[in-house]
C-alpha cells in the first residue's frame, strides 16, 4: 500500500522506523568493522600463525590457533554426525511410527531441551556427566582398546569426547524440530499413493518422505552446525581448555580447546596484552568467517538443487 | 516380503528407542538441577550477598537482581528496535535498498555466536568507558533479541489479510494508524510470544556477559558498573571446584532453569490457546 | 429535481497496460440509490474504487478524468483520506476487524482518529447499530469480538462502521453476494432506508436485486457505460439492445 499522506504524524512514524532500521544496519556494519580493526595488531605481527600455529603461549607472544580451530571443527562435525541420524529417528517416529497422542510430549521435550541454558548443560556436563563417563566409559575403553591412539589414556574427565557428546544433545532439538516440521508437510497424495501399492512404512519414508524433505533437512543441519560452532559455555566447561588435543595426543579422551572456549577462558586476562587480546579477536574473526562461509555454501547448494528439481 | 517387514520393524524399533532415549538427558538434567539445587535453597540464599571466599553461607541475591536488571535493560533496547524493524520490513519496505540491507543485517546477526557479540560490546563500550559495565551486557543481549522479535513481528503482520487492510483504508484512516492500531493489533500475539521467548533466551546466555558485566560480589549500585548475574555466577562457581560454591552454582541453576522453563511453558500454553 | 451529489466526467482507468474503464461519464443524484450492473469483470468494481480513491492503491493502476463531489475534484482538490471519510465503502466479503469488539468496530473510524468522548461514542454505536438493525441482536454484549458474529451480522456491522463517519456517499460492492437469502433481504431493506442519509451506489450482479432496491441503474459493459437512467425505465423500456439483453438474462 503506498498512498501519499502529508500528515505530520505519518512522516514522524515513517522516520522513526527508518531510524530504527539504520541503527540496526549500523550495528551490523560496526560489528564487522570493530572485529577486523581489533584483529589487525595480531594479524599484522603474526600473519597466518593464528591459523597454522600449533602452540599458544602469551608469555612468548606465540599465538597459534590451529588446535582450537580444529577443536571447533571436529567437535561440531562429530556432533552433527550423531545428531543427524538421531534427529531423523525422532522425526520418523513422530510422523510415522509413534502414536499421535505422544506428539505433544515429543515436541515438548524438544522445546525444553532447546530452552535449557548452555551454562546449565555446562555445569551438568562438568559435575554430573564427566565423573560418571570417566569411570564407566572412558576407563573401560582405554583399558580394552587403548592401544588405538584414538582411544588412548589417560582419561581426562574433561575432553573433546565429552564436548562432542554434549553438543550432540544440544543440537538435536533444532535439527529434529525442523525435520518433524518438514516431514509433516509431505504431500498426502504422494504418501498415500505409495501405501496403496503395499509399501511398508519404512519404504514410504525412504522413497517418498526423505527425498521430499532432503533440502529442508539439509537446511536444518546447517542451522544445527552453526549452533554447534558458536556454542561457548557448555563446551568451555567440559572440554578442558588445553592444547593437548590433537597435536600432543590424538586421543578423544584428551582435553582440548575450541575457538569459543579459548576466548571465554582467556579474554579477561588478555586485556593487558594487546597482541594476546588481538589474537583472541582474530580467532573470533576466523569463527565468523567459518560460519559465514558454511551458510554461503549451503545457500548455493540449496539454490542449485532447487534449480535442478524445478520446484 | 518377510525381509521388507523385518526392515520396517527394525527401523520402527530403532526410532522408538532413540526417541525414548532423547528424553533421558532432559529428565536427568532437570532431576539433577532440582535435587542438587534444592539443597542450596534457603531464604538466606536468595536474599543475601555472597560470603567472602573460603567462608560458607551467604547467597546469590545480587545475582538474581543483576540478571533481572540486565535483562530489563536489554529489553528496553532490543524490543523497540526489533518491533520497529519488523514493522518497517512488513509495511514500509517496498523493495528499497535499506530494506534489503536491513534484512541481510538481521539474518546475519541472528547467526552470530553470542560470545562474539560480547566481544563487540566489549570493544565499543567497555573500552570506551574504561571499565566493565552492565550496559555493555545489555547491549550485547539486545542484539540477540532484535532478530527474533523482528522476524516474528514481520511475519505476524504480513499474515493480516488485504481485506482487513482495505476496510481500514476505506474508513479514511492514515497509514500509520492502520499499521499500529489494526495490523499490529492483530499481530499482537506474535509480538508478545516472541518477546517472551527472547527474554527467556537471553536469560540463558552467559558468554556475552563474561567480558561486559563481568561479575560482582555486591548489590548493584548502578547500571554503568560490573554486575552479578545468575549465568556468570553459575559459570564461575562451577569452575571453581570449591565445594560450597559448586553447591551454590546448582542452586543458582535451579532458579535460572525455573525462570527459563516456566516462560517457555507459559508461552506454549498461551499460543495453543490462541491458535 | 435533486442535485447531483457526485459527478463523474470521462473517467478512464488502467491496470498497467490494460484499459478497464473507457471514458465513463455519469451523474449521481443526491440521496438516491443507484445500482451498477453488468457482467463480471466489466469494470464495475474498478469504477467504484475510483470513486473513493482506492483504485490508485493497486500496483500499476492509472486513472484519468474527473470525479467531483459537491463541486470539488476528489483527485486534485481533496486529500485521499478526506475523500474516504466522505465516501464510505462496504465490501463484498465482510471484513470486521478481528482484534476489536463490536463497539470498537463501529466507531473505528472515529476512535482511531483520536475521538475519545465516551458519551459521543456510545451514542454513535447505538444509533448506527439501530440503523442497520443489529442493536437488538448484539446490545447485550458489545465487547464481543466483531469476528464472532454470523456472516450477515458481520456485514451489517461493516455497514454500521462505514456509516459512523457520516459519509455523504456510500459505495457498496456486491454487499450481499456472500450472504444467505434472509441476511440479503435484511440488507436490501436497509439500503432502501439508507438513502435518507446518503447517496448509495451499489454494485450487484443480481439484476433482480437492482430492480428491487435502486432508483437509478447504470449498465456497464466491458468498461463502457451503455445506459443510465431511472431503474423503472432501464428495466421496462431500455434504450440500448445490449441493456435489454442483459436485464432479461440473455447473457452475463
Amino acid at each position: 500500500m503506498n498512498y501519499k499522506s502529508n500528515s505530520f504524524f505519518e512522516k514522524l512514524f515513517k522516520s522513526t522506523l527508518k531510524i530504527a532500521a539504520l541503527i540496526v544496519i549500523g550495528i551490523f556494519i560496526l560489528l564487522f568493522y570493530s572485529l577486523v580493526e581489533r584483529s589487525i595488531p595480531s594479524l599484522s605481527q603474526n600473519g597466518l600463525e593464528i591459523l597454522l600455529g600449533t602452540s599458544w603461549d602469551p608469555n612468548f607472544e606465540i599465538f597459534g590457533g590451529a588446535p582450537a580451530i580444529l577443536g571447533t571443527l571436529f567437535s561440531s562435525a562429530i556432533a552433527l554426525v550423531f545428531a543427524l541420524p538421531i534427529s531423523l529417528c525422532i522425526a520418523i517416529f513422530y510422523t510415522e511410527y509413534g502414536p499421535v497422542r505422544l506428539r505433544p510430549f515429543i515436541s515438548g521435550v524438544m522445546d525444553l531441551l532447546a530452552a535449557i541454558p548452555s551454562v546449565i548443560y555446562g555445569i551438568w556436563g562438568l559435575w554430573t556427566l564427566s565423573p560418571i563417563l570417566k569411570i564407566n566409559f572412558q576407563e573401560p575403553i582405554i583399558a580394552s582398546i587403548g592401544f588405538i591412539p584414538l582411544f588412548s589414556g589417560p582419561a581426562y574427565g574433561l575432553s573433546i569426547f565429552l564436548a562432542s557428546l554434549i553438543l550432540t544433545i544440544m543440537i538435536t532439538p533444532i535439527i529434529s524440530s525442523i525435520s518433524i516440521d518438514i516431514f509433516s508437510k509431505t504431500p498426502m497424495p504422494l504418501r498415500e499413493g505409495m501405501f496403496a501399492l503395499g509399501a511398508t512404512k519404512w519404504e514410504v519414508i525412504k522413497n517418498v518422505v526423505f527425498p521430499f524433505a532432503k533440502r529442508g533437512v539439509f537446511a536444518a543441519t546447517i542451522l544445527g552446525l552453526g549452533r554447534a560452532l558458536g556454542e561457548t559455555m557448555a563446551v568451555t566447561m567440559v572440554i578442558g581448555n588445553s592444547y593437548i588435543w590433537p597435536f600432543k595426543s590424538i586421543s578423544l579422551f584428551s582435553s582440548a580447546s575450541t575457538i569459543t572456549s579459548k576466548i571465554a577462558s582467556e579474554f579477561p586476562e588478555s586485556v593487558v596484552n594487546i597482541i594476546h587480546n588481538s589474537s583472541l579477536i582474530s580467532l573470533a574473526l576466523v569463527l565468523l568467517l567459518i560460519s559465514i562461509s558454511i551458510n554461503f555454501v549451503a545457500e548455493i547448494i540449496s539454490k542449485k538443487s532447487a534449480g535442478r528439481l524445478n520446484v | 516380503m518377510k525381509v521388507r517387514r523385518a526392515k520396517d520393524f527394525i527401523i520402527k524399533l530403532i526410532s522408538t528407542l532413540v526417541t525414548l532415549l532423547i528424553a533421558v538427558p532432559l529428565l536427568w538434567i532437570i532431576f539433577d538441577v532440582v535435587i542438587k539445587g534444592a539443597s542450596a535453597l534457603s531464604l538466606e540464599f536468595i536474599t543475601s550477598l555472597p560470603a567472602p571466599f573460603g567462608e560458607t553461607g551467604g547467597g546469590i541475591g545480587n545475582a538474581i537482581i543483576g540478571t533481572l536488571i540486565i535483562n530489563t535493560m536489554a529489553c528496553i533496547i532490543g524490543l523497540p528496535l526489533g518491533i520497529a524493524t519488523g514493522i518497517y520490513l512488513s509495511e514500509y519496505s517496498n523493495g528499497s535498498r535499506i530494506s534489503a540491507l536491513l534484512r541481510t543485517a538481521i539474518d546475519t546477526l541472528s547467526g552470530i555466536p553470542s560470545i562474539i557479540l560480547g566481544l563487540f560490546a566489549f570493544s565499543i563500550i567497555v573500552i570506551r568507558v574504561g571499565h566493565y559495565t552492565a550496559l555493555a551486557a545489555a547491549f550485547a543481549l539486545s542484539i540477540i533479541m532484535i532478530p527474533v522479535v523482528s522476524k516474528a513481528t514481520e511475519e505476524g503482520m504480513k499474515t493480516v489479510s488485504i481485506d482487513i487492510r482495505e476496510g481500514a483504508i476505506a474508513l479514511g484512516l492514515p497509514k500509520w494508524i492502520i499499521t499500529t492500531k489494526i495490523v499490529l493489533g492483530i499481530a499482537k500475539s506474535s509480538v508478545i510470544t516472541s518477546s517472551l521467548l527472547a527474554f527467556a533466551r537471553i536469560s540463558g546466555e552467559t558468554a556475552p556477559l563474561l567480558f561486559t558485566s563481568l561479575f560482582s560480589y555486591y548489590w548493584p549500585r548502578g547500571i554503568n558498573e560490573p554486575m552479578a548475574s545468575l549465568q556468570v555466577l553459575i559459570y564461575n562457581y562451577a569452575m571453581s571446584g570449591f565445594e560450597s560454591w559448586v553447591v551454590k552454582a546448582w542452586g543458582a541453576s535451579l532458579l535460572l532453569l525455573l525462570l527459563v522453563l516456566s516462560i517457555n511453558i507459559l508461552v506454549r500454553r498461551f499460543s495453543t490457546k490462541v491458535v | 429535481m435533486s442535485e447531483n451529489k457526485l459527478k463523474v466526467e470521462s473517467l478512464s482507468a488502467w491496470f498497467y497496460e490494460k484499459q478497464v474503464l473507457n471514458q465513463v461519464s455519469l451523474d449521481f443524484p443526491d440521496k438516491k440509490v443507484i445500482a451498477i450492473i453488468g457482467p463480471s469483470g466489466c469494470g464495475k468494481t474498478t469504477f467504484i474504487r475510483c470513486l473513493n480513491r482506492m483504485h490508485e492503491l493497486t500496483p500499476g493502476a492509472k486513472v484519468k478524468g474527473r470525479v467531483v463531489l459537491d463541486g470539488k475534484d476528489i483527485y486534485t482538490e481533496m486529500d485521499a483520506m478526506e475523500v474516504r471519510r466522505k465516501i464510505g465503502m462496504v465490501f463484498q466479503k465482510p471484513n470486521p476487524f478481528p482484534n476489536m469488539s463490536i463497539y470498537d468496530n463501529v466507531v473505528a473510524g472515529l476512535k482511531l482518529m483520536g475521538i475519545r468522548d465516551k458519551n459521543l461514542l456510545d451514542k454513535v454505536v447505538e444509533s448506527k447499530l439501530r440503523e442497520v438493525g443489529l442493536w437488538d441482536e448484539v446490545s447485550d454484549d458489545l465487547k464481543r469480538s466483531g469476528a464472532q458474529l454470523s456472516g450477515g451480522q458481520q456485514q451489517r456491522l461493516c455497514i454500521a462502521r462505514a456509516l459512523a463517519t457520516d459519509p455523504e456517499v456510500l459505495l457498496m460492492d456486491e454487499p450481499t453476494s456472500s450472504l444467505d437469502p434472509s441476511s440479503t433481504a435484511k440488507i436490501e431493506s436497509l439500503v432502501r432506508v439508507l438513502k435518507n442519509h446518503a447517496t448509495v451506489i451499489i454494485i450487484t450482479h443480481n439484476v433482480q436485486q437492482a430492480a428491487r432496491v435502486s432508483d437509478y441503474t447504470a449498465f456497464l459493459y466491458l468498461g463502457d457505460l451503455i445506459e443510465f437512467g431511472e431503474t423503472k425505465k432501464v428495466f421496462e423500456s431500455p434504450k440500448n439492445p445490449l441493456t435489454e439483453k442483459y436485464v432479461t438474462g440473455r447473457f452475463g
